[in-house]
């Protein structure tokens, strides 16, 4: 079954003069990592805020068509009981630490101490998620002394340890380091090993080829592409819609103008560096490095 | 002599935090560089400790040869412009227009003037239709462009921007690829903190990376970037193209797309 089923889906905010998503459908199977990409504006984050319930619930507005999550209607579910079932990841850490909290440990457990789980699984669940997105050096900081980088991955398993089937997370590298931003895929990896279905909302390419199942690409509040990595990426169209190319992809491109063709275009650094040796023989025994 | 000299900046936080440990570079008239490196690395504090926002703990930095120690924040920030790297820590007018103008009428610049440069910035920063938006109503992304205008607006000979790249999609990447371009034509400096090794490798010909409160290399970006123990003390990745350049054995270090493409083709067997 879909875990996200999104038919027809056109929505306007209460003061626009123009929907923000117009007729846009999508499916995402249970376990997918879907990723959506588009220029700013385009109407990634109102989509994510449609498959949490809070367009319309929360920003009101007018919407037709329909959000299913599970197979349950959002739009009638409240937004409580959604959230039990979708766990949203902000694009500002700033506006999703929740300010009450003294410490970090305080800020994971918050969201579970509200759901009224016992002190024992409460401590346990923290301490699991903590280790798994290695935060335990700042476990006694107060959340909001913390850099761009460290918020983002506190923000990030501040829901993680609600153990939702379904996560949507905006943006969740904007301000990370490239180590951090591996670290952040790499939980993201272990999450979709986890089962769980995730919608991500992302920049970086290099990265959403080599962990995205899915890539869905918008425009102008519309889903104008949709494939694996690997189809989106090799669409021309990618250009007009202001999509910047994984470098291993634009190198791809470069040696397909050189009359050089593959049967597969590669998206990753070593599908490119693989594809490369089978064409010229190059570097057999240079020492190729992972990624 | 080097429009900026910085000499040996240290700078330790009250709590005895030290951020920054004797660093040293200068800055040339027209030079467009970037300083790359972890989180917690130091780069912000030290870019900081240029504008006057932060004063050094110990060591100096020179404008045009003269020692600024004695200089105020106030007389600092004309020779050196700092563009925060959350744009909510510096815009609180209620237009755009205003935002951009503020500092200009602090520095009591004449209206003539002050509404040239306003447009000007607005058109280098893509900003000119949204002068009468309220910067709060842009999303994230683009009020970054308007304390980036602030900061053209004020005609500084140092423009620091602050982690620009973040959450930037192709068509910002575009124009702060541009806006460089064309300040460092008119012989402004440039230098930005970002975590973007594409973007870098595209547009700037000097890097500066920073590791555990140092500078670990400071040169032209691509003979920085092919230098793999450097780019791992400080934890970073090479570009892609890089990586790919290695894993193939390529004997050419280059950071464009197309001449990389042009020797892969060159070298069939």
């Amino acid at each position: 079954m879909d875990s996200i089923k999104i038919t027809d889906l056109t929505y306007r905010y209460p003061t626009a003069d123009e929907d923000v998503l117009r007729h846009v459908s999508l499916s995402v199977e249970k376990g997918q990592l879907c990723a959506v990409v588009g220029a700013n504006g385009s109407g990634k984050t109102t989509l994510c805020n449609a498959i949490r319930g809070f367009v319309p619930k929360f920003y009101k507005g007018e919407i037709s068509g329909e959000v299913l999550v599970n197979g349950k209607d959002v739009q009638r579910e409240e937004i409580g009981i959604t959230a039990l079932e979708v766990g949203f990841v902000f694009q500002n850490p700033f506006t999703q630490i929740s300010g009450i909290t003294d410490t970090v440990y305080e800020e994971l457990a918050y969201g579970l101490e509200n759901m009224g789980v016992e002190p024992a699984e409460i401590e346990r669940r923290v301490e699991e998620i903590m280790g798994l997105t290695k935060i335990e050096a700042f476990r006694d900081r107060d959340p909001y002394q913390l850099s761009g980088g460290q918020q983002q991955r506190v923000a990030l398993a501040a829901v993680l340890v609600m153990n939702q089937d379904v996560f949507v997370i905006d943006e969740p590298t904007s301000q990370l380091d490239p180590q951090s931003t591996d670290d952040v895929f790499e939980i993201i990896r272990l999450m979709k090993n986890m089962g769980k279905t995730i919608v991500l909302v992302e920049h970086k390419m290099e990265q959403i080829a080599e962990y995205a199942d899915k890539v869905v690409v918008m425009d102008q509040g519309q889903i104008v592409l949709e494939g694996t990595p690997e189809e989106v990426f090799s669409d021309p169209r990618c250009e007009e819609y202001h999509i910047r190319l994984p470098q291993c992809t634009r190198i791809a491109l470069e040696l397909k103008k050189e009359g050089i063709g593959f049967e597969k275009l590669p998206v990753t650094v070593r599908e490119t560096v693989e594809t490369i040796q089978a064409i010229t023989g190059a570097g057999k025994d240079g020492q190729e490095r992972k990624g | 002599m080097a429009l900026v000299e910085v000499k040996n900046l240290s700078f330790c936080y009250p709590n005895g935090y030290q951020a920054v440990d004797d660093v040293s570079f200068t800055i040339e008239a027209g030079e467009n560089i970037a300083i790359v490196g972890q989180n917690g690395a130091g780069k912000t504090t030290t870019v900081k400790m240029l504008n006057g926002l932060t004063k050094p703990g110990s060591g100096d930095v020179l404008i045009n040869g003269e020692s600024t120690k004695n200089y105020t924040t106030a007389q600092m920030a004309r020779r050196v412009g700092y563009v925060f790297q959350n744009p909510d820590d510096q815009i609180f007018n209620a237009t755009v227009y205003k935002e951009i103008e503020y500092g200009l009428k602090k520095m009591k610049v004449d209206m003539g003037e002050c509404e040239r440069r306003i447009k000007d910035a607005a058109e280098l920063t893509g900003m000119t239709k949204y002068l009468e938006t309220n910067p709060y109503d842009l999303p994230l992304s683009m009020r970054k462009f308007v304390t980036i205008a602030s900061v053209i607006a004020s005609n500084c000979d140092v423009m620091i921007f602050d982690e620009p790249t973040a959450g930037q999609d192709l068509d910002g990447l575009k124009i702060l690829s541009d806006l460089n371009r064309v300040l460092t034509a008119r012989g402004k400096a440039i230098v930005t903190i970002t975590h973007d090794m594409e973007f870098v490798a595209d547009n700037y010909d000097r890097v500066i990376v920073m590791c555990q409160k140092k500078i670990i290399a400071d040169g032209r970006t691509k003979d920085v970037f092919f230098q793999k123990d450097i780019m791992e003390k400080a934890m970073l990745k090479q570009p892609a193209l890089v990586r790919i350049a290695t894993g193939i054995g390529m004997q050419e270090n280059t950071l464009d797309v197309k001449m990389a493409a042009a020797y892969i083709r060159q070298n069939l067997r």
